[in-house]
């Protein structure tokens, strides 16, 4: 168990009161738009019916949880055993990741009080009814795979037992589920066909998201695992850590070779070359997001070195935020005269459900044996 | 047989009277309004609030009389053939009926808001100012589907001075429009909008300048529904070919570990 008592640093205290603060006003925040609507803490208006919450908390929330699938896909069914350390604080990061997400979905939902809709009225032609459905199954799954830190913790062995029975097919059907989800919150804007830029609109965003998702998988693990070095002063795992990350130059540069060659087959080269604020935005995306990291993590001086791992890995991290902003967002053309940027308070819910996710992360670090190696899957 | 709008811009006066009368059957608030922009329309777009507006545009050109030329055109829900809110709604709030008016079942909506991103006319409006208990929804045009009910015509055509609203059966609408065209190529371009647009739309205009200038949104006639239709009916035959292929993977993974033991020196 782990019972390092290092809370009465200063350092600490002067974290903690800031996540305080920010958790306080988040929670004040909702209750002011549960009582006055979504228009009085916020800019979201007609012309921009989705904004900070769906593009950042939703979307950018639920790709940067895909390390979670990743891990223990590879894990369990890969069989990359030797990377088992790694797999609980990617599920509690993924399983956190995709409860901030309905937290702030909560508050961006004209009617949350009814989102239990979704189960009794079906559309199967809506995206949105498959993204919906895979929430709500998902992160059933991803309760499951957290659920043997508690049931350890508290030494309930019976249901311990009964959970490892089912390890595979939990992973199995969590990696179908994810599959599901992180391709289709890519297919969500198929449908905007004439108001996503042509730089980003494709009949396979899916496929962009889901690659992408897959690929910032490992670059959140490597971040999570250097946060935690540091808050919890536990070792950074250098060896395991520069080993994941080799994948991500070969889907990346995959995704990087779909994505140009879709601009070629659509003959939208032109597009590339003309000078616009979203040309430039297409280009940072790209240039930062993923030739950099291709590049940088090709070499093994980068991948085995802390540091230059860390800061790799955030390019990675910022190349999926930015392409999830572009397409959710900044990159669908507006009536004239509309406008949007993210009122304060709107900051405030995001920030707070973060908040929100770092002290439940550290109630788990210092409670639950997060950083204990199961031996689940070596029995079944 | 399928109801829809003829809308004449070269007929319409800009008397906002089928704005009034929208507000007025719909019982629908004022807003607050004012002259920001250097045009006429007001207020600044359809909302939740109206259903209908009348755009103002100024052209200029040498071509016209003293230079210029005001073209007015009445904006609301097109009421699509293919409707993306229809198929991007996750609760099948909103239905295309057989009569032609896209309506809206208020006790189903979760208030996702996917239906203003995937609406290419941007017409959805939603309730920003209702809290919980106020309980917020999308408004929109419903074609005055409960006049219609007891054989009345829709409010604003009822109130159209000019009758440069017509309303009739979408096919004889269409025959109206053509004749109108023919018989004065002149005065119309030769463009009926609404009648291919995004697959068709119960709304149909006549106008004497192209679409484009007054702000119409240039559409494919492919419905923009396709798309996100064909994944979701891939997506229950991938997600069972997927399961299928990971357990085979697993048992793989599983079958060389067992027969090799030494498979420690994997890498990744």
């Amino acid at each position: 168990m782990n019972s390092e008592n290092k809370t009465s640093s200063p350092t600490i205290s002067f974290s903690w009161t800031i996540l305080i603060i920010l958790m306080v006003a988040g929670f004040l925040t909702t209750v002011a738009r549960f009582i006055w609507g979504i228009g009085s803490i916020s800019n979201l208006n007609d012309s921009y019916p989705w904004g900070l919450w769906i593009s950042f908390d939703l979307l950018c929330g639920i790709a940067l949880a895909a390390g979670a699938f990743t891990t223990a896909g590879g894990v369990y069914i890969l069989g990359f055993d030797k990377f088992k350390p790694l797999l609980r604080p990617a599920i509690l990061t993924g399983f956190l990741g995709y409860l901030l997400a309905i937290l702030a979905l909560g508050v961006d939902l004209g009617r949350p009080e009814r989102i239990w809709h979704l189960i009794i009225y079906w559309n199967p032609h809506s995206v949105m009814f498959e993204v919906g459905w895979c929430v709500m199954l998902y992160t059933t799954i991803l309760a499951l795979e957290f659920l043997p830190m508690p049931l350890e913790r508290f030494g309930l062995k019976k249901p311990l037992s009964i959970i490892h029975k089912f390890t595979i097919p939990i992973v199995i059907v969590g990696v179908v589920l994810s599959t599901l989800h992180q391709s289709s919150l890519g297919s969500l804007f198929l449908i905007v066909v004439n108001r996503l830029h042509p730089l980003w609109h494709s009949k396979l965003l899916p496929l962009f998201f889901f690659l992408t998702a897959v690929a910032v998988g490992p670059a959140v693990v490597v971040v999570e695992a250097y946060l935690s070095s540091r808050i919890f002063k536990r070792h950074f795992e250098l060896d395991l850590l520069s080993r994941i990350v080799k994948v991500i130059p070969m889907l990346l540069g995959l995704y990087l070779v779909l994505r140009f060659g879709d601009l070629v087959i659509a003959g939208k080269l032109g597009a590339l070359f003309t000078g616009s604020l979203l040309t430039l935005l297409f280009w940072i995306e790209i240039l930062i997001g993923v030739v950099a990291p291709i590049y940088l993590f090709s070499k093994a001086s980068v991948r085995e070195n802390q540091t230059s791992l860390v800061k790799t890995s955030l390019l990675v991290i910022i190349g999926v935020v930015l392409n999830r902003f572009n397409v959710s967002l900044i990159a669908i053309a507006r009536p004239d005269g509309a406008t949007y940027f993210p009122h304060l308070l709107e900051f405030c819910i995001s920030f707070g459900v973060i908040a929100g996710g770092i002290f439940v992360f550290w109630l788990a670090a210092r409670f639950l044996p997060i950083w204990e190696v199961s031996d689940d899957a070596s029995k079944v | 047989m399928s109801k829809a709008f003829l809308i004449d811009l070269t007929k319409c006066m800009g008397c906002r009277a089928c704005q009034v009368a929208c507000k007025r059957w719909n019982n629908l608030e004022a807003e607050h309004t004012s002259m920001t922009s250097d045009s006429w329309t007001n207020p600044f777009r359809l909302s939740a609030r109206t259903w209908t507006r009348v755009d103002f545009t100024e052209l200029q050109s040498p071509q016209y009389k003293a230079g210029m030329k005001w073209v007015f055109a009445r904006r609301q829900c097109m009421h699509c053939l293919h409707p993306a809110c229809v198929s991007a709604c996750p609760v099948g709030a909103f239905r295309k009926t057989d009569e032609g008016p896209v309506v809206y079942d208020a006790q189903k909506c979760i208030g996702c808001r996917y239906c203003m991103v995937s609406c290419p006319f941007g017409v959805p409006g939603f309730e920003w100012d209702k809290g919980l208990l106020a309980q917020p929804l999308i408004k929109k045009c419903k074609m005055c589907v409960d006049r219609l009910g007891a054989g009345m015509e829709p409010a604003c055509v009822k109130h159209c001075p000019p009758r440069a609203t017509i309303f009739g059966e979408r096919d004889e609408l269409l025959a109206t429009a053509k004749e109108r065209i023919a018989a004065n190529p002149d005065t119309y371009i030769n463009h009926i909008y609404g009648e291919n647009e995004v697959g068709g739309t119960s709304m149909l205009y006549l106008s004497s300048v192209p679409f484009e200038q007054i702000g119409f949104p240039k559409l494919g006639s492919e419905a923009v529904t396709v798309n996100t239709e064909a994944v979701m009916e891939k997506t229950l035959p991938f997600a069972a070919a997927w399961t299928v292929i990971l357990a085979a993977t697993y048992g793989v993974v599983k079958f060389r570990e067992r027969t090799n033991p030494q498979g420690e020196e994997k890498n990744q």
